[in-house]
């Protein structure tokens, strides 16, 4: 699998002036917001350090919890299944889909099952699939994966969503009024809702008490998903069990205020037995979950509720758009995990970051971010997927660094280049540099001489 | 499937990491709990909702006609409303399509962030909250809590097989973030405070 | 006391003044305070790329410049936080772990161990944008990023609100990263500038004429920007203002 060349794909994007500067702005916007109800509750850093807490409670006794989540979600009368990996949570969701000759799905969000890449296998199944959130749904006509994991379709204008859905939709082309698209939208949705035969969630929060789980929309179609059609499946990471309903109150406060700076999201849906004379199934999902936890330094990771605020922070994702990451999850969440999918195709991931910290300083479960990618870089140079002339350049540069006497050597007062590297090496890094920026220029003496000149030997 | 669970409780359990972390306590916040529904609209208005202002005495079958001139068919789950289309008729929830206003009474209401809970119990046939064009929710405002650690106290979560914290109309931004009210969902969400009627 | 300077090798290479600067400073607090002449780089730029194994010999010649100083001061937040919280290429021996609790970035170092209150012979009249490095700020926490619901306070400014003549402009974003990150302003090159032109447009635009900060690398990655932008903010290191740099 080629390696995935983030800073390629993020020139791109940043040639897009109109559409760069737009991502750039609405999301900074969402993290200002964020901001102002933050610093409105006076014990949010002590919430934050409670929902850590939980969740690092949650996951050392995991096995635990799962079992009596089951145990509870069977006794409320749903079913409950368990898939290892996407294969299996895509096959097990076709089982029960073709066993009642489903022909229509109706789904709200869930980035599991992007994960997953479900909606193909099911499509080429004979299922048509149809995603309910408007983001969601802009990304399915364009055939192009959701590049936020809030704001699915974030990096398009209105422009870009008129011209979607005139070709796809049969709207009004040129017609870039968003009350108008977005009213399209719903009315071409809503027969679906009503003739589908089966709905489909993700969930935020799985409950081990109750055997239930909870998912937060704005729009409501989670519900209208759920209440419709006589089927209701739940794709489910393991990794998203909390112990008790009380906790719900910790989370539920802290979501979707570090996600769009609102208190909460205009639908909070608790789901927790079948309705009357329909069906829930719960797939819970690990796909590389459980491997995750044994890692020393990346379990934490699992804490993640998905809320986003890392990528509204994060000043590179803003510059250079969810796609870029060639990945389920972008930005800083998606640089420390996309490497336990596939070492080599993300192993520029975790270099497309400054190691600035602002996400770890957002994240609402107090992941320490910033930190994982550097500890990430450390793994990438261990197994050898580095790229060569960035290998090179750093073994080179150690040698003379460790040398006093060579790095003196190559660094004189008029060239000042250091000119003992290899000429590919130092071509490049003023070659990059160079691009946008002026090069400094040397000065007459370097403090080293300077000091021995006023200072003296010592 | 009882393979995949016991290979993944197995994955799991293998590689718990060692330190336990103990479950942590929630401690109660201090909230001030005074003019509880005062900071109920705040947040009830500042998510999109219409808060109704109301007297002892109102009509509130007048009240609905008033705000909804327009609608047709009216679906109510109180005692208080009639409506015109019976909930006890619903075959299929689909059938609720058509209606245009619904009316239902929260369970309670949350100060902290201006939320009414609902549950199928509240809602009838949970579809209603949904399909209708606009949604009308009584509010007792004796039964307004502080703050959501208060509301998740309440046991109904434990027994409700479907439980909703509705805060505003249905609501999307998804395009150029741009904040359109009645996205899927209901467009509006109007709260009249109304004591329950006693006995 | 016993004060061994440690100056970051882009420091020596292009911006000795910002040496001398500290070094004065020092001096003028009556510090006894020494340069190892043999001192070479902290080895951020290979342990950031992930290379352990190539920075321990840089790590070992650190330690062996700087082992027997009561503290040791740098003018940069990220060579502070790097030896402070990742120098484990090397055994970690009590040498070494002394080494580690004894550097200070040079605002730390003058806020929190000397107390340095006063600069009587400083005076800088312009208008001046601060800019706190991410290590700084949010490794080391000399003030309190804007992400955190905690009291505010800063460090740098407490230094700088003593200087006779000075004003501040307050950019638009004042805690977002300016895009340098190390090897990152070259192996993220389009990213990297576009932040360096992002922010000192927004330090531009909020009347600065002077962008000044503690670390250096922030402001060669800014400085480049400004330049080939044709804007005419200038930039500062805070050892210079504070050492009494007029301009």
């Amino acid at each position: 699998m080629r390696r995935l060349d983030h800073a390629e794909a993020a020139s791109r994007f940043i040639a897009n002036e109109k559409h760069e500067a737009f991502h750039d702005a609405r999301l900074w916007d969402l993290r200002k917001k964020r901001d102002r109800v933050t610093h409105a509750i006076p014990e949010w850093e002590e919430l934050r350090q409670l929902a850590s807490d939980i969740k690092e409670h949650t996951l050392t006794h995991l096995a635990d919890y799962l079992e009596e989540f089951e145990r509870k979600a069977l006794e409320n009368g749903a079913e409950v299944h368990w898939a290892r990996d996407a294969a299996e949570h895509n096959q097990i969701v076709y089982d029960i889909l073709s066993a009642r000759n489903t022909k229509t799905l109706v789904k709200s969000k869930s980035m599991l099952t992007e994960e997953c890449d479900m909606r193909p296998f099911l499509e080429r199944r004979g299922v048509e699939v149809i995603e309910t959130d408007l983001g969601e749904r802009i990304q399915q006509l364009d055939d192009e994966p959701p590049s936020h994991i809030v704001v699915p379709a974030v990096h398009k204008l209105r422009g870009d969503v008129s011209a979607v859905f005139a070709r796809t939709l049969g709207s009004e082309a040129g017609n870039e009024d968003v009350n108008y698209l977005a009213e399209t939208q719903r009315q071409t949705t809503r027969p679906y809702f009503l003739s589908a035969d089966a709905g489909m969630t993700g969930a935020n929060f799985a409950v081990a008490e109750t055997g239930g789980f909870v998912v937060c929309t704005n729009e409501g179609n989670a519900d209208l998903c759920a209440s419709l059609p006589k089927l209701h499946i739940a794709s489910i990471g393991i990794e998203k069990l909390i112990p008790k309903v009380e906790h719900l109150g910790v989370f539920i406060r802290l979501l979707s205020r570090s996600a769009l700076g609102s208190p909460i999201t205009q639908y909070t849906s608790h789901f927790r037995a079948p309705r009357d004379g329909a069906e829930l199934h719960v797939v819970l999902v690990d796909h590389g979950r459980s491997g995750r936890l044994g890692m020393q330094d990346f379990w934490y990771s699992l804490k993640c509720i998905r809320c986003g605020a890392c990528m509204n922070t994060c000043p590179v994702y803003r510059r250079s758009g969810g796609l870029s990451y060639g990945a389920t999850y972008s930005g800083p969440i998606g640089v420390i995990i996309d490497p336990t999918f596939d070492i080599r195709k993300y192993s520029n991931l975790p270099f497309a970051s400054t190691l600035n910290g602002s996400c770890t300083s957002v994240c609402p479960v107090k992941i320490n971010i910033h930190e994982q990618i550097y500890k990430w870089r450390r793994i990438i140079a261990e197994r050898n997927q580095l790229p060569f002339v960035k290998k090179a350049t750093m073994k080179a540069a150690g040698k003379l660094f460790g040398n006093p006497t060579l790095y003196r050597a190559a660094l004189s007062a008029a060239g000042s280049a250091l000119e003992d590297l290899p000429r590919f090496a130092i071509y490049n890094w003023f070659n990059a540099w160079g691009r946008q920026r002026e090069v400094p220029q040397p000065p007459p003496q370097t403090f080293r001489q300077w000091y021995i000149e006023n200072r003296g030997q010592r | 499937m009882t393979i995949s669970r016991d290979s993944i409780l197995a994955a799991v359990r293998a590689n718990c990491p060692k330190a336990a972390v103990p479950m942590p306590r929630i401690r109660t916040f201090d909230h001030d709990k005074s003019a509880l529904l005062d900071r109920f609209r705040l947040g009830f208005e500042l998510l999109g909702g219409t808060f109704v202002e109301s007297a002892p005495g109102l009509e509130l079958n007048v009240k609905i006609a008033e705000l909804f001139p327009q609608a047709r068919i009216i679906c109510s789950a109180v005692p208080e409303v009639a409506g015109t289309k019976r909930l006890q008729d619903i075959g299929h929830p689909r059938e609720l399509d058509d209606v245009d206003v619904a009316v239902v009474r929260a369970a309670f209401g949350v100060a902290e962030t201006g939320s009414i809970w609902l549950s199928e119990k509240e809602l009838g046939v949970i579809a209603l909250g949904y399909l209708a064009q606009h949604l009308v929710a009584l509010l007792d405002p004796s039964d307004i809590v502080v703050d959501l650690h208060e509301a998740y106290k309440d046991t109904r979560f434990i027994t409700a097989t479907y439980a909703v914290l509705m805060t505003g109309p249905s609501a999307t931004a998804d395009i150029e973030g741009v904040l359109i009210r009645g996205a899927q969902g209901v467009r509006s969400l109007s709260l009249i405070p109304v004591r329950r009627a006693t006995g | 006391m016993r004060v061994g300077l440690f100056i970051p090798c882009y420091v020596d290479a292009f911006f000795p003044e910002v040496g001398i600067a500290t070094l004065q400073i020092l001096e003028r607090a009556g510090i006894d305070v020494v340069y190892p002449l043999d001192q070479t780089c902290c080895g951020q730029p290979m342990a950031n790329s992930g290379c352990q194994a190539e920075s321990a010999p840089v790590e070992k010649l650190f330690v062996k410049n700087f082992k027997e100083f009561d503290y040791i001061v740098a003018p940069s937040g990220s060579c502070t936080h790097h030896v402070r919280a990742h120098f484990d290429a090397i055994e970690q021996t009590s040498e070494v772990k002394k080494v580690r609790a004894s550097i200070f970035e040079l605002v730390e170092f003058l806020h929190d161990v000397i107390k340095l209150n006063d600069f009587p012979w400083a005076e800088f009249p312009h208008k001046v944008g601060l800019h706190n490095s991410c290590a700084s700020l949010r490794d080391l926490r000399i003030a309190v990023a804007s992400e955190i619901n905690e009291p505010p306070f800063s460090k740098p400014l407490n230094l700088l609100k003593k200087i006779k003549g000075i004003e501040f402009a307050a950019p638009d974003r004042p805690d977002e990263c300016c895009g340098f990150g190390g090897t990152f302003s070259v192996f993220e090159e389009p990213v990297s500038a576009k932040m360096g032109y992002d922010k000192v447009n927004d330090h531009t635009r909020a009347g600065a004429e002077y962008i000044v900060s503690a670390d250096m690398s922030c402001l060669m990655h800014q400085k480049g920007c400004a330049e080939r932008l044709g804007l005419p903010i200038k930039f500062i290191h805070i050892a210079q203002i504070l050492n009494g740099a007029r301009e």
